[in-house]
């Protein structure tokens, strides 16, 4: 096995404003979202991050990809600092989350391009790769169509193009299923075995248990911003369903409170 | 590396090119709409000058005076027509129902006159003209009798002459046409064309910047590996780029219509505008100065608002900040010597450009004006590099 993410002890703490405070209904000045958090990945698998809606999930995915920095411990992607060298990871890696868009103003074939350049892709590869792709997902016929009359589905299709012009070792993926029609939804988890098939390494997060037993090689679960299991998915599962061990964690880690 | 800034300023052009509204509203918009109002206003102003002209005045005038006789029949476009003035007549006037300027000499005028006494404390001889300056034809008569009246009077008892042109070359105001029309212009030229460029800045930069971040396009950047400086170089030089077009064409519009406006108001000036050269490269120097910072102020403010719309209200205190510097050379008879004052943004740019349009350019504050304008512009996109590192600008709700 050989290690490409090794996560180490990443913690990140939110200030909430009074605005905040009076929603959450809490007198707390801040909010841990990830404490100390741990954990790696191997080259070729996809490994998930399990949890509830708020449990730090995304926050450490967005760690991860660097937008966001951590107030304590470090993370190694193929061997670069999340902290320290923040270009050479986004290099190495392609982020996806529903909150990244596209500018509509501009075509497919554009963006491309454009986002090609900014990951220094040359320019055979570019085509190349932009006919592969474009052919695969089906944006050929839409690719001098501008993404504001894209439909909703060759939007998400086209985002996750994007996200991988410059063919990154590791890919970060955040609700990879939230929001999308059934048809692109199977589209994107039958690319995401694809690219395991093809030695890449797919971080996802989820709060769908079927799509962890469906894609995940690993599993962490991840409740209030701590890792509660992590191991393959038959160790975390231990014999049960997926759904029926995580409600049985949650017990444990939550007690008594509602 | 400095390709990817490059990429941007490509993307970014793309856009504005890309967009025939955006491309419209811009630049040729400012540079039109200024041509048609200065057009516009410089032909009302001319209207008027020249508006009853030829108009045909009735001058009813009472115990016209020998003396006074030829001056009434030199005033052109008017009908003389003796009669008593009655207060009928006044009334009517003062209804608009009579398009008419009338006069009342006191009876034997000139003998009053001619022994009338200033040392012995009695009321002079009073002529009365009854007219309504609302009308253009009737104020044009009132004044040339009154003029007339006047130059009479100081026929009278001339004792001296002040600046009398004893031949056609005698000039007494030993300002030259270009002093003059250089003065009018280098006080309102840098304002309007800091405004002009301002709005040009205002047109694009919240868009690009607050409303990438509202659209979620600018996360998307965020995550390739272009460093957040080259993205806040890329942006700042991409929209001095675009609003250095539209200052362009603002320039061109006020250059087209100010002959217009400035011949209503003085009819016959020629324009002899004898600007060098260098005047011309200083003009230019300073606007493109002055457009980086402007980018540059505009962009870390757009960066900062959460979006477009709360960028735009965030501008517009700043907006009144360029607008009172724009208006400081009303206030001034020459521009400051004091060399310091050069430091401060918006204001250098301003007073250089009237102290150029003025012909008065020194080469020292130009030097400093651009040195400190360039190091402004560095500072402001390192913050504004800092602000694209920041999680919380970037991605706060």
């Amino acid at each position: 096995m050989n290690e490409i993410l090794r996560v180490e002890g990443l913690s990140k703490t939110f200030q909430l404003s009074r605005k905040q405070q009076k929603i959450e209904r809490t007198e707390r000045k801040q909010i841990v979202a990830v404490d100390e958090l741990s954990f790696t990945a191997n080259k070729g698998e996809i490994f998930g991050l399990l949890g509830p809606n708020g449990a730090g999930k995304t926050t450490t995915l967005r760690m991860l990809a660097t937008l966001i920095v951590p107030q304590k411990g470090d993370a190694f992607i193929d061997g670069c600092s999340i902290v320290s060298q923040p270009e050479q990871v986004r290099a190495k890696i392609g982020f996806l989350t529903s909150e990244l868009k596209l500018e509509d103003f501009f075509t497919p074939n554009y963006l491309f391009d454009f986002f090609s350049q900014l990951h220094g892709v040359d320019e055979a590869t570019m085509k190349e790769r932009k006919e592969r792709m474009f052919n695969r997902f089906g944006i050929n016929k839409f690719a001098e169509v501008k993404v504001a009359n894209l439909s909703t589905g060759m939007k998400q299709k086209l985002s996750l193009v994007i996200s991988l012009v410059h063919d990154p070792e590791v890919i970060i993926f955040d609700e990879p299923t939230n929001g999308l029609d059934v048809l692109t939804a199977r589209t994107v988890t039958d690319y995401l075995q694809e690219l395991r098939a093809e030695g890449k390494t797919i971080i996802l997060s989820t709060h769908i248990f079927s799509l962890v037993e469906k894609l995940c090689d690993r599993v962490g679960v991840i409740i209030d911003g701590r890792m509660t299991a992590c191991g393959t998915l038959d160790e975390v599962r231990g014999g049960m369903t997926m759904e029926d061990r995580f409600f049985e964690m949650y017990k444990e880690v939550k007690g008594g409170e509602e | 590396m400095k390709s990817n800034t490059l990429t941007i300023i490509k993307k970014e052009f793309a856009r504005f090119f890309g967009d025939r509204q955006m491309l419209f509203t811009a630049v040729l918009l400012p540079g039109l709409l200024i041509y048609i109002m200065y057009s516009l206003m410089g032909s009302g102003m001319r209207k008027m000058a020249t508006e009853g002209a030829n108009e045909q005045v009735t001058l009813c005038v009472e115990n016209l005076p020998v003396s006074v006789a030829p001056i009434v029949d030199g005033i052109p476009a008017v009908k003389v027509s003796q009669q008593t003035v009655s207060q009928e007549d006044i009334d009517k006037l003062q209804d608009k129902a009579l398009d008419v300027v009338l006069v009342r000499f006191p009876e034997s005028f000139d003998e009053m006159v001619a022994t009338y006494d200033p040392q012995s404390g009695t009321a002079a001889p009073n002529v009365e003209i009854y007219y309504n300056s609302a009308n253009n034809a009737s104020s044009r008569v009132y004044h040339m009798l009154e003029g007339a009246l006047s130059a009479y009077e100081d026929q009278l008892s001339n004792r001296f002459d002040i600046n009398r042109a004893d031949s056609v070359e005698a000039q007494f105001d030993m300002a030259n046409q270009d002093d003059v029309l250089g003065n009018i212009l280098s006080k309102l030229i840098p304002m309007l064309i800091l405004m002009m460029l301002f709005s040009g800045v205002m047109a694009i930069a919240p868009s690009a910047i607050a409303g990438e971040k509202e659209r979620g396009t600018i996360a998307t950047l965020l995550v390739t590996p272009l460093k957040r400086n080259e993205l806040a170089l890329g942006k700042v030089v991409s929209l001095s780029g675009i609003a250095l077009l539209s200052g362009i064409s603002s320039f061109i519009g006020i250059a087209l219509s100010l002959p217009r406006m400035i011949q209503a108001d003085a009819e016959g000036v020629e324009l002899g505008l004898n600007y060098t050269f260098s005047d011309y490269i200083v003009i230019l120097i300073t606007i493109l100065a002055s457009v980086l910072i402007m980018a540059s102020a505009i962009s870390l403010l757009s960066a900062i608002a959460k979006d477009v719309k709360s960028a735009g209200t965030m501008i517009m205190p700043f907006m009144l900040v360029v607008m009172i510097c724009g208006l400081m050379p009303m206030f001034q008879n020459s521009t400051p010597e004091n060399l310091a004052v050069y430091l401060i943004p918006f204001y250098n740019s301003i007073q250089v450009m009237t102290a150029t349009f003025a012909h008065e350019m020194k080469w020292m504050p130009v030097i400093i004006t651009l040195v400190a304008n360039v190091v402004y512009t560095g500072i402001a996109v390192w913050g504004l590099t800092r602000m694209f590192n920041s999680e919380k600008i970037m991605f706060s709700k």
